[in-house]
């Protein structure tokens, strides 16, 4: 990859995204989770009533599950000190100009208005609890493409919405999709007609300003019959010395012969606990790809998944985690094979430096009167320090027996040899490294956009720096 | 004396590797211009010598001095010794996959020069070089050295040197796995710079003289057991090629005893 690609608009110098714009809000719910606050959060979305009920039927879920010990280590995430709902400014705008000028500062140092015109199709961006603008370009919106916040989504698409959210991921699937269910806010609301193509991607990015916060967002992506979709979605927070905690639930709708590919750059602050249930459902001949990277935050736990529902469907995960000290990745995949002739791929890795932590978690699972299917896992983990750790869970459920399955595990460090050959030819031992890494992830940041796998390039840079002690 | 500036001068140099002794007191000068081949039988420390001039962090030198144009190489890391141009054309070069030949030898290149390249000059310079060496365009696209015959290695080896212009090259059996056909385009590749970079020092080292018929050394050298037994012109190379490296052997044993 070329050093100089412009990366500008992607604004990767540093964890600059650390910097914090002073609070401002119009409303900031109390500390702490309630059934009060929950009603709350509809009351201000002026939502009907079946999705007041269905909110507190998330939060009776929610409580009545235990936090799960199964995986990384959620013992430190208090939520008495979370302010579950933050509304930051009145209405989402349509243009920069429309939203609020400190607000959209941040942006601009995100690089976010300056990408959008230069390579995506459309940007939201969530700011706090709230997206703050959405906005796709006209020749999609005029082909019926509906790019919306997914309060906008309830409102204009009251059926579309009502037939679809919540069908993928249920409130009661897992703890914190219970919580997400019962308090959720921002998102977006996407629905490609038949036919039709996205092919320049749509993002999404995520910002979280003030300290404790909990951002929920909610995302609903329908791609009808025959259509394809890109979706960047991207992260940061300020670095502050309490905890903040994210827990989004997307799901996605992939109708028959369409393609979706989701792609996740996840870069909060070391203080955030990430908690993101992410799924498709893939019908008949249809194509999903998830490519997930996981750079920042403190703990995530995070499985993208594909239900291959339908004859033929394919799902693809292509995961990138990386632990620096303090960090634990518990990341991975999901692949449900309930059709004949459906197939998956999973390829993860890992990197872990100093006392980082990464783990692989993944199911593979074909059930009954899945004939043919046919599914392949490979994980390779690479460790920079003594102390870095990695470990795989790698869970396979095989009901017929005329599946193909594969599966390759791998852990590697950097070799002395490795290391002198480079910088024989004049590279520093951290540039040297860092080189290997790039290496190690090519595989899955071949697929990224070219903006993208620069950026993603240039962030495995900076967590290399300073890598050498 | 040639009255050409000193490049290398190794005196004395011994070196051990988890605390056996594998040279044993090498002294070896090369000035600026000069092309020294390095000869002797297998593992009687070639590669070891090649690899403690470029700074390999395994060895341990125990005595001696390695002087690089006028500076003490042993206090300098890997990177800075090839900053400073010396370039080793490795044995068994690593792979290093994901990484393409182009981006490795574009970050290269900058480091070499201190300076950032523009694309494009880099690229007319790398389609210049690859041509010379008869390589494929499509060459610069693969991952370094990954899934590589012996020969497209060794060509590298020596891309890369063209590219980086170096001071001093070590090639340390880059004739080894080649055809004749390879071995023509790599030695003139060797040839090549040699004109344009008149300063250029290259020790060759191998157990065979095949190459030394396609570049032709002031200097032939011959390490036994860790020291070099005998330096001459380039008769010696053909000497040894009838008389074999025993005969060496048991003159160090003489003069040892
Ligand atoms: N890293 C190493 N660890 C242990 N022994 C080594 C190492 N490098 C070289 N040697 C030993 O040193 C001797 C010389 O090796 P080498 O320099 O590769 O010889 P040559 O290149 O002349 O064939 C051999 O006996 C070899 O086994
Ligand atoms: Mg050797």
């Amino acid at each position: 990859m070329p050093k100089d690609q412009n990366v500008a608009a992607l604004n990767l110098d540093d964890y600059k995204y650390g910097f914090k714009d002073p609070d401002s809000y119009v409303f900031k719910s109390e500390k702490g989770l309630s059934r009060q606050i929950v009603e709350q959060i509809s009351e201000m979305k002026e939502e009907p009533d079946w999705m007041r009920k269905f909110r507190l039927k998330g939060l009776e879920i929610y409580e009545s599950k235990p936090v799960p010990k199964w995986g990384a280590d959620l013992s430190g995430l208090n939520m008495d000190e979370i302010y579950f709902y933050v509304k930051p400014s009145e209405g989402e705008g349509r243009t920069w100009d429309e939203v609020p000028e400190d607000i959209k500062r941040t942006f601009d140092r995100l690089g976010i208005p300056e990408a959008e015109q230069k390579s995506l199709s459309g940007v939201g961006a969530q700011y706090e609890s709230e997206m703050v603008y959405h906005r796709i370009k006209d020749d999609l919106a005029a082909q019926g493409v509906i790019f919306d916040s997914i309060e906008d989504g309830l409102k204009k698409h009251p059926d579309l919405f009502k037939r679809y959210f919540a069908t993928v991921i249920p409130p009661h699937d897992n703890k914190y999709a219970a919580l997400n269910s019962a308090v959720w806010s921002g998102g977006s609301f996407i629905y490609v007609p038949p036919g039709v193509e996205v092919d320049i991607p749509l993002q999404a990015y995520f910002r979280v300003n003030s300290e404790n916060l909990g951002q929920f967002e909610r995302t609903l992506i329908i791609a009808d019959e025959g259509s394809k979709l890109h979706y960047i979605e991207g992260c940061t927070a300020p670095t502050y010395s309490t905890d903040s905690f994210h827990s989004g639930v997307i799901e996605i709708i992939v109708n028959r012969g369409a393609n979706v590919r989701y792609t996740t750059i996840q870069n909060w602050s070391n203080n955030m606990y990430n908690l993101v249930t992410q799924r498709a459902r893939v019908e008949e001949d249809a194509r999903m790809a998830w490519l997930d990277g996981n750079l920042g935050s403190k703990i995530t736990m995070k499985y993208p998944s594909c239900y291959l529902m339908g004859r033929g469907a394919s799902g693809e995960i292509m995961s990138i985690a990386y632990a620096g000290p303090g960090q634990h990745q518990d990341a991975g995949g999901k692949m449900v094979h309930a059709a004949p002739h459906t197939t998956s791929e999973i390829i993860s890795k890992s990197i872990s430096k100093g006392a980082g932590r990464s783990t692989y978690r993944g199911l593979v699972q074909v059930q009954k009167g899945a004939h043919n299917a046919s599914s392949n896992v490979e994980c390779d983990a690479l460790l920079l320090d003594e102390n870095a750790r990695t470990d795989t869970y790698p869970y396979i459920e095989i009901d017929e027996n005329d599946a193909s399955i594969g599966h390759e595990a791998t852990v590697s460090k950097i070799g002395d040899e490795q290391l002198f050959y480079l910088m024989q030819r004049g590279l520093a031992d951290d540039e040297a490294r860092t080189m290997v890494v790039r290496g190690f992830i090519e595989p899955i940041s071949k697929h990224l956009p070219l903006e993208y796998a620069v950026e993603l390039n240039r962030l495995v840079e900076l967590e290399m720096e300073g890598s050498v002690g | 004396m040639t009255g050409k500036k000193e490049l290398l001068v190794i005196e004395d140099l011994h070196a051990a590797v988890e605390g056996n002794e594998i040279l044993r007191g090498v002294d070896l000068t090369i000035h600026e211009g000069e092309l020294h081949a390095l000869m002797g039988p297998n593992g009687s420390g070639k590669s070891t010598l090649a690899k403690i001039v470029a700074g390999h962090p395994a060895y341990a030198v125990t005595k001696g001095s390695i002087r690089y144009r006028g500076e003490d190489l042993l206090g300098l890391e890997v990177d800075e010794r090839a900053r400073k141009g010396l370039f080793l054309a490795f044995q068994y070069p690593s792979e290093i996959p994901g990484v393409t030949i182009a981006q490795f030898l574009r970050h290269a290149k900058s480091a070499r020069t201190g300076e950032d390249i523009s694309v494009l000059d880099f690229y007319d310079d790398l389609k210049v070089a690859m041509q010379k060496l008869d390589v494929d365009e499509k060459f610069a696209e693969r991952f370094v050295n990954d899934g590589f015959s012996g020969g497209e290695k060794k060509r590298n080896e020596i891309l890369q040197m063209a590219m980086l212009k170096p001071n001093l090259a070590l090639l340390d059996e880059t004739d080894s796995g080649l055809d004749i056909d390879a071995l023509k385009i790599v030695s003139d590749g060797v040839n090549t710079l040699h004109r344009e970079r008149e300063h250029l020092g290259v020790l060759i080292i191998t157990h065979y003289q095949r190459i030394l018929n396609y570049i032709q050394p002031d200097f032939v050298h011959v390490m036994v057991d860790g020291k070099i037994v005998r330096s001459g012109d380039r008769e010696l190379a053909t000497h040894l090629e009838t008389e074999g490296y025993e005969s060496m052997r048991g003159q160090l044993t003489a003069a040892g005893s």
